[in-house]
């Protein structure tokens, strides 16, 4: 049994989605236990997981007994460990926070939903947990389905339209990805991401080599949004219900910057990206205009969810800058930024999503009074503003200092003062929601009218999250990302 | 151009899957109907599969099934297998998984373009621009 733990991450919500789908028709008032039950046995194998890779090292887990390089392999090490952590306790915390605002939402259809949300959760932790190429292909598009019917379900009028967009280029990038996997497989017979990496420096020279590493990565920008293949984010995200918005929003792009870290460490490796291509300073340059575009992309919105979600592109300029700057720094803080990053995301988007259950809908002129009307809600959402805009002891503070050293470290002082400049825009923006929430225009008298219970206790309880890993963002620095790095 | 032709012919597979997959890029960027998209994106997808299939492929092989193969012998034990009379079956089995993949993409969509006529009554996508603009 407790070897089997990597196995029981994947399978438990798996088998509940099944079974979720089944009571849909016959017992429905079992779905939301069911997706309670396995998730919670998902998180609770993440974390009996992370212990043990804390303790033994490496876990290697052979699915079904093949062993690799023939069978696939799921491989959990110290950085997937902890990713994997934070998906499913994500996921688990977004399915109590939205229970209500999933009934208000998609009333008669929400079985159906618990079932394709718990399917998209395991498309992402088996994209994290995998140590097999073309296994990560199909995981990904698990996620990447259930992600696009997830997002239908969202506003009437244009969530189907987004959601198409979506589609449309999400294949493209899936499939760009999946050429790249062929040149590899063509190049070394292998799909095994170990083996493979044992396989390639041998054919460092070589163009197909090349053609495989550019198409794997652009299709992985294509499906995170990097600046300018980001076209499809803002409207995906805007009109997705609350209970997708909050965990696609966190999740979906980070673990692409995960699976982007994995392919650069373990795969291709740090020799061939940069001493043998000579591509860094070309990515560091378009991460910059990525994070400079995004918050300026920002500032232009008027409703609150809409400007959230170009932050998300801003900040996925600030990993891939990170992690292309080429320096230990540099990727010390991409990845702490991937942890507080989905932390800081899944904040704001908890507290947005209380006050879409009370105001329906988030436009600026709409948020007036609202210190009045829900300060719990806001209180939350003000410390996670906080943390985007990188004030310590905020987690977001502390990747910011690695990514800013880094960007030093390395000569890339154009990425240091993008980091600046969009950190000073940020807080612009945020002062000015912050401003129009305060003050009350109109006349009538303010009335409390807070979120329900089970939706505040959640974003409390990640709140306080924000300052906790802020203040041991040096303890999993040590012990997490740089064992890993070398 | 007497070293161009060679090239194709030599390579005519590679070649025929990147025309296959531009043509499914064009019809994705320059249609204006949706369902027109959806065949190009489904052209797409499927030139990956044939550039997947053909590198599976060697001259003068056979499927890799032991028994009754190459040689004429009727047991495992009887032959001496060698690996260049089959052709790779890794590639073709990973299609089977793309295929299925690329047909629930299909499934999807083709439901998300449903969604979008009972909205709009139309898969123009100007069309459909124009009436989010008035709105």
């Amino acid at each position: 049994m407790n070897t089997n733990y990597p196995a029981l991450l994947v399978i438990a919500p798996l088998l509940a989605a099944l079974i979720c789908s089944l009571f849909s028709w016959s017992a429905k008032k079992l779905c939301y236990p069911t997706a309670l039950l396995g998730l919670s046995i998902s998180f609770f194998s993440a974390y009996k997981v992370l212990i043990q890779v804390l303790s033994t090292g490496t876990i290697q887990y052979r699915m079904a007994g093949w062993a690799p390089p023939m069978g696939i392999e799921y491989r959990i090490d110290l950085l997937n460990s902890f990713v994997l952590l934070l998906i499913t306790g994500i996921a688990l915390i977004n399915l109590v926070a939205s229970y209500q605002s999933i009934q208000q939402e998609t009333k008669e259809k929400a079985n159906a939903f618990y079932s394709i949300y718990l399917l998209f959760v395991t498309g992402l932790i088996g994209v994290t947990a995998t140590g097999d190429l073309f296994n990560l292909y199909v995981l990904l598009e698990i996620t990447s389905l259930t992600s696009y019917a997830q997002i239908a379900m969202g506003d009437k009028d244009r969530s189907p339209l987004a959601s198409l967009n979506y589609v449309f280029i999400g294949v493209i990038g899936a499939s760009f990805y999946l050429l790249g996997v062929g040149y590899i497989y063509i190049m070394t017979g292998s799909l095994n991401m170990l083996d493979v990496a044992t396989l390639l420096p041998a054919l460092h020279g070589s163009s197909a080599v090349l053609i495989a590493f550019i198409f794997c990565f652009l299709g992985i920008w294509i499906k995170m949004a990097l600046f300018p293949l980001h076209i499809w984010l803002p409207n995906a995200y805007t009109y997705a219900p609350t209970a997708v918005s909050r965990v696609i929003a966190p999740l979906m792009t980070k673990v692409m910057v995960y699976v982007m870290i994995r392919l650069m460490v373990t795969v291709f490796g740090f020799e061939y990206i940069f001493e043998k291509l000579h591509l860094a300073e070309a990515v560091v340059w378009i991460a910059t205009i990525a994070i400079l575009a995004g918050a300026i992309m920002a500032i232009a919105q008027k409703d609150l969810k809409k400007m959230l979600t170009y932050i998300i592109v801003c900040e996925i300029g600030y990993m891939v800058g990170g992690a292309w700057l080429g320096n230990e720094l540099g990727m010390t803080g991409a990845i702490l930024h991937i942890i507080n990053d989905a932390l800081m995301t899944f904040a704001l988007f908890l507290a947005v999503g209380n006050m879409v259950y009370k105001l329906k809908n988030v436009q600026y002129s709409n948020l007036q009074g609202l210190f009045g009307k829900m300060p719990w809600t806001m209180a939350g959402f003000v410390l996670a503003a906080f943390s985007i805009i990188g004030i310590p002891p905020t987690c977001g503070f502390f990747s910011k200092w690695y990514l800013i050293l880094g960007a030093f470290d390395a000569g890339a002082y154009h990425f240091a003062i993008a980091l600046i400049i969009s950190s000073l825009l940020c807080a612009v923006l945020f002062f000015k929601v912050f401003e129009i929430s305060f003050f009350n225009s109109g006349h009538d008298k303010i009335e409390m009218s807070e979120a329900p219970v089970s939706m505040l206790i959640p974003l409390g309880l990640v709140s306080i999250l924000l300052i906790i890993t802020g203040i041991y963002s040096d303890k999993i620095v040590n012990t997490i990302i740089l064992p890993f790095l070398q | 151009m007497s070293e161009f032709l060679p090239m194709i012919v030599a390579k005519y597979n590679y070649w025929l899957y990147i025309v296959l997959m531009m043509i499914g890029l064009y019809a994705m960027i320059s249609k204006n109907n949706l369902i027109k998209k959806l065949v190009g994106m489904n052209i797409f997808q499927t030139s990956i599969i044939l550039f997947y299939v053909s590198i599976g492929y060697k001259t003068n092989a056979t499927i890799p099934i032991i028994e009754n193969a190459h040689g004429g012998g009727h047991s495992a034990q009887e032959l001496v297998i060698h690996a260049a009379d089959y052709i790779n079956p890794l590639p073709h089995v990973l299609m089977l998984t793309a295929i299925v993949v690329s047909v629930a993409t299909f499934g999807v969509a083709l439901a998300l373009a449903v969604k979008i006529y009972q909205r709009y009554q139309t898969l123009e996508e100007d069309e459909i621009r124009m009436r989010l603009t008035e709105e």
